[in-house]
């Protein structure tokens, strides 16, 4: 793992034309290859920030920076980045290849070049037999694991996801968890993933940044230093539990309530 | 009771069609039981008799008619298309000509057609005009709404891979757009038809016409009662033709992946 920071957000805020503060000044490093993710309550600029990332959103203050270079000028650094939403945004009138081809359509990729690919993405999310489904077709996993292919398609080496499996049931939302580790471990991608489950964040992160609402803001890093593979049986451990814990009471104290069973 | 009956797209051709058969049934016993002059209500088998006695006569005028609604129709369609991809364009140019469409849409056609039809010379020329303007309305709204119902996920995912504007009208706003405009071309098949009906009747009472409503008006002239319901019946089946016509080139156009065209798989 080189020491190289693939993100870079300093002094970074977001104010609505409509006055609302989105989120107060933000400084954030993320390093080459880790995984971290941003965790706080609905309304605390999570996915503004993740948005500011990914150049959807302009800063109403402050720098980004990927590979030390401003959003819109990473093109031809050898660097990619994909987003992945919290809706699977598939086409509904496009078979599941042209849903996971259509990045490279949109980069004028030539057919014969994109094909292996798409079939190599759809692979990786274990889909390669749905090729030729439409999404309809498919169920809600499924259609997110689509999703994914079609953000990993492009080879990027960050991957943006914005709360992916959060309309997903508890069963599938955990194997795809793994997987995406899986793949993180594999491709040695970068990953920012939003969410507003403690669980999903302490299992999948190298890291837990913290965010509080109201203003949003971060309040917190968390290193979470366990090894991976992160097996089913990290779910259930002590140490797992430790730390939900330390987060809960984490986001508890910023919302303003006592955290449970400590002194005021 | 058959099992075919069972099922419910029999069952949608099954049960229409035995309320006009009793329907129908009832008219003909109404009539002959009550001794009803021909003049005032014809029976469904004289109507059916002048049909083919008349046939030469009124499939001519159905030909015009329905020459008339399809020239409109198509007229319609490639110009609503266009003034939607005008009005998504820029805001500017719909909020400047909405009102116009609009207005276009509210003004009764029997009201502008006697113009019409002084100021073009040609008569079918004149119909088709009228025609054209009744069933223009329906695609321009449906397709503009269309064009702009994008789901906002895909638009900035869109906007993400850095697509074009012609890429994205190609790959998303088109697409996206096609349901609505097929809801259009329903609508406006059937104003096509009635348009072009009315457009005839007001030539008709200048003493120019061929077509399906000039008979319709003739035929009141000559209390030919009969040949009224023939004509009457022609407007009535192609109407529902031009529907059926436009139903089947949506589900073939969207196949299986549209919700509204979806609900048997």
């Amino acid at each position: 793992m080189t020491e190289l920071p693939a993100v870079e957000v300093l002094s970074v805020e977001k104010t609505y034309p409509n006055g609302t503060h989105a989120l107060q000044p933000v400084n954030l490093r993320v390093q080459e290859g880790e995984f971290v993710t941003l965790l706080g309550p609905s309304g605390c600029g999570k996915s503004t920030l993740l948005k500011m990332v990914a150049g959807l959103l302009e800063p109403s203050n402050g720098r980004l920076l990927l590979w030390r270079k401003p959003v819109d000028q990473i093109e031809g650094s050898g660097h990619r980045l994909s987003f992945v939403f919290q809706e699977p945004t598939l086409m509904p009138w496009a078979r599941v290849q042209a849903n996971v081809r259509l990045p490279l359509d949109l980069a004028g990729v030539p057919a014969a070049e994109s094909a292996p690919r798409v079939h190599e993405a759809l692979a990786m999310v274990g889909l390669d037999k749905c090729a030729g489904h439409l999404p309809r077709e498919l169920s809600g996993g499924m259609q997110m694991r689509v999703s994914i292919a079609r953000g990993l398609v492009t080879q990027p080496t960050l991957l943006l996801m914005d709360e992916p499996f959060g309309a997903l049931d508890e069963i599938t939302r955990h194997k795809l968890d793994s997987d995406l580790l899986e793949l993180w471990r594999q491709k040695k991608l970068t990953v920012i993933f939003v969410t507003h489950s403690i669980y999903e964040a302490v299992y999948l992160s190298t890291r837990v940044v913290v965010m509080a609402a109201r203003p949003g803001r971060l309040i917190e890093e968390l290193s979470i230093e366990e090894p991976y593979p992160r097996g089913a049986d990290f779910r259930v451990s002590t140490a797992f539990s430790r730390y939900a814990k330390h987060l809960q009471d984490s986001l508890a104290r910023a919302s303003g309530a006592q955290p449970e069973g400590a002194p005021a | 009771m058959t099992p075919l009956l069972a099922r419910p797209e029999y069952q949608r051709i099954f049960y229409p069609a035995l309320v006009a058969v009793l329907l129908i049934g009832l008219w003909q016993w109404w009539v002959t039981a009550f001794e009803i002059p021909k003049f005032l209500v014809p029976s469904p088998l004289l109507v059916a008799q002048t049909l083919v006695v008349d046939a030469g006569l009124l499939f001519g005028a159905l030909y015009t008619t329905l020459k008339i609604t399809v020239f409109a129709f198509v007229c319609a369609t490639v110009l609503g298309v266009l003034v939607a991809f005008a009005f998504v364009q820029s805001r500017v140019i719909e909020t400047a000509l909405f009102p116009y469409a609009v207005l276009l849409q509210v003004t009764p056609i029997v009201a502008i057609a006697p113009l019409i039809i002084i100021w073009v010379k040609s008569p079918t020329a004149s119909l088709v005009i009228c025609a054209t303007l009744v069933a223009l309305f329906p695609i321009i709204a449906n397709t503009t709404l269309g064009l702009r119902s994008v789901n906002p996920g895909l638009m900035s995912y869109f906007k993400l891979n850095r697509a074009s504007r012609l890429q994205t009208l190609w790959r998303l706003r088109i697409p996206s757009a096609l349901p609505y405009f097929f809801g259009g071309l329903r609508i406006s098949s059937g104003l096509a038809l009635i348009g072009a009906v009315v457009a005839e009747f007001v030539a008709g009472t200048g003493g120019t016409g061929t077509g399906l409503a000039y008979q319709i008006l003739q035929s009141g002239y000559q209390l030919n009662i009969p040949r009224m319901f023939a004509a009457l019946l022609l407007i009535t089946v192609t109407g529902v033709l031009l529907f059926a016509a436009m139903a089947w080139l949506s589900q073939w156009a969207l196949g299986d992946w549209h919700d509204s065209e979806a609900n048997h798989g």
